[in-house]
């Protein structure tokens, strides 16, 4: 606010203080031609990249084409092209430039004077400003927009129940990749294994969890999870909650005493969690610990689900912190 | 002189915290003196009393608790039990040159092999007489199948060893290449768990799968470069980079060009 005012203050001062124009004085070249031609090339670029500026967005918002990721970068790519070629065009016959040449060191006012007069004098090559300046403007606006607009997929701020939505439910058993059971007793210490929702769809992002055991002595997991671990056997959401890849690494020393403590590692940016303190982050980018499934042994001795997740799977988005909606 | 050095190696074992001071630092080798009747069980304990003893305490029990410790001007490190390990252990470590370890606390890594084969034989003999434990895998990775094994490798290896076996980082810890591996290193490998690597059972990875595997391993050790610039096989970074190189001398020259005929 108080730098709008000053800039203001200084807008108003500059204006009443203007100097008098300075009696004409004598006309050294005639006004140069208009160049309709490039006028028309340069208002048919600007056009043709906000053209493709708008075939970006067209481009993002409609899901699901096929080769979407070519074509987002051909329209972004194009629009730069255009505006570049506009440009090119503006600089060779549009605008009026005039050079002399001159050494270093001594600066020569009235020479400098004459060049601005000179450029003055040949007149400008725009004949139609307003259609030239809409031309500009609805580029430079179309090529923000397309730039800003990808924006949309940090997520929602507001609907976002959907993420909590996944198919464990409390008593659903833990499966390998083949759908048989897993065992309580076939998870061993240093070891990791993926297991999925009997009977659910694979796909769907809260679907897999990676399994590991630690020694139960070793756990020091947050308030409220006691029994989550049966024999220290930990379940975590399989996406990492930075940018969404696969928690494909474990880190597991051979001898403890001198070797990294375990860890859930993303191969992407090396996201770091600490299985026994429930997923904290130790390292990397991730900012949020690993949602955590709560696990029960049944009669029969296989894993089970003890309920939904201990919060939202998958990357980060808007309004992630703001809680489960009501 | 040498047969003094096996009667010292003897004493270890029995009165670890006073004979351990004075036997050579482990750099380097202490030879057993011993007729080349002996039986490997027995070399392999006067090798093992010589030169392993010093971390992984007398007859394989380990220095787990303890810290790193000065006894008479010699650091004692702590060392993992070899009690149930097994020949499968030893024979990877002796044979990658992971062991004996340079620097205490350090990770193993691959390096010079210090015993001689009779000597690693003798060694395996004895730290898998230390208890029941596995012994060395027999891989055939003629069986595997290479599909098969590329997709294996990516879902359990290629995180850390990249996806063509160049080797890769993690926090804390480096993942070697596998370029020097052996079929018979990385079946031992993916059931022991090396330093933080996951240790693989036989309900994640079976036999035939570790098969397969192996079969992928040796095949990146000479790939099908069909693209032309494999750049190292290391991934789209230097492939990003050689791009830009070339996009930006492209730019460079259409720049001059522009210039040029501005100019005029």
């Amino acid at each position: 606010m108080k730098r709008w005012l000053i800039a203001a203050v200084v807008f108003l001062l500059g204006r009443t203080k203007r100097k008098p124009r300075a009696p004409e004085p004598q006309r050294m070249v005639a006004a140069g031609a208009a160049n309709p031609r490039a006028e028309r090339w340069f208002i048919g670029l600007l056009l043709a990249s906000a053209f493709c500026a708008a075939g970006f967005i067209a481009a993002y918002a409609l899901d699901g084409i096929p080769h979407q990721t070519q074509y987002l970068g051909l329209g972004l790519g194009l629009s730069f092209v255009c505006l570049a070629a506009a440009c090119t065009v503006a600089a060779k016959g549009l605008v009026v430039t005039e050079e002399l040449e001159e050494e270093y060191s001594i600066e020569h006012v009235s020479e400098q004077d004459t060049v601005v007069q000179i450029v003055e004098e040949s007149g400008s090559r725009f004949t139609r400003k307003k259609l030239v300046t809409g031309a500009a403007v609805t580029a430079g606006g179309a090529l923000g927009a397309a730039l800003v607009v990808p924006a949309v997929s940090f997520g929602p701020i507001l609907e976002t129940g959907k993420f909590y939505d996944t198919p464990w439910r409390r008593g659903r058993r833990l499966v390998d990749d083949g759908g048989r059971p897993w065992p309580a007793q076939e998870i061993e210490e240093k070891d990791f294994y993926t297991a999925y929702p009997e009977g659910a769809d694979r796909e769907q992002l809260g679907a897999a969890v990676v399994v590991v055991r630690l020694r139960p002595q070793e756990l020091q997991l947050p308030a409220g999870r006691d029994g989550w671990a049966p024999s220290g056997i930990l379940a975590y959401s399989k996406v990492c909650t930075h940018a969404g890849c696969a928690i494909s690494l474990y880190r597991t020393p051979l001898f403890p005493p001198v070797e990294p403590k375990p860890a859930l590692v993303c191969p992407c940016h090396y996201s770091t969690f600490d299985p026994a303190r429930g997923a904290e982050v130790i390292y990397g980018p991730a900012g949020r610990p690993l949602p955590q499934l709560p696990l029960y042994v049944d009669a029969e001795g296989n894993l089970r689900a003890g309920g939904n997740f201990s919060g939202p799977v998958g990357p980060s988005w808007w309004g992630v912190r703001m809680g489960k909606p009501t | 002189m040498r047969l003094g050095l096996a009667v010292l190696a003897l004493l270890a074992l029995a009165l670890p915290a006073t004979a351990v001071g004075s036997l050579p630092l482990p750099y380097g080798i202490v030879d057993a003196e011993a007729p080349e009747t002996t039986p490997l069980r027995e070399l392999g304990f006067q090798l093992y009393a010589g030169n392993c003893s010093i971390c992984h305490g007398p007859d394989g029990m380990g220095f787990v608790n303890k810290p790193e410790q000065e006894i008479s001007g010699v650091t004692v490190g702590r060392g993992p039990s070899l009690r149930g390990v097994g020949e499968q252990a030893p024979d990877f470590y002796l044979r990658t040159g992971r062991m004996p370890l340079g620097t205490l606390g350090e990770q193993p890594q691959r390096g010079p092999v210090l015993f001689t084969d009779h000597q690693i034989r003798a060694l395996v003999a004895y730290v898998g007489s230390l208890g029941p434990g596995p012994s060395i895998p027999r891989p055939h990775p003629e069986r595997g199948k290479l599909n098969k094994g590329l997709q294996l490798f990516t879902e359990h290896c290629a995180g850390c060893h990249q996806v063509v076996a160049e080797g890769g980082y993690l926090p804390g810890a480096e993942a070697p290449p596998l370029d020097e591996a052996t079929p018979t290193q990385i079946a031992e490998a993916v059931r022991i768990g090396p330093y933080v690597m996951p240790r693989f059972s036989k309900r994640a990875i079976s036999d035939g799968e570790l098969d397969s595997i192996i079969a992928y391993v040796q095949y990146t050790k000479t790939p099908n470069d069909s693209g032309g610039w494999s750049l190292g096989h290391v991934g789209p970074i230097p492939e990003g980079l050689v791009a830009w190189l070339i996009a930006a001398a492209a730019l460079v020259a259409v720049c001059l060009v522009l210039a040029r005929r501005l100019k005029r």
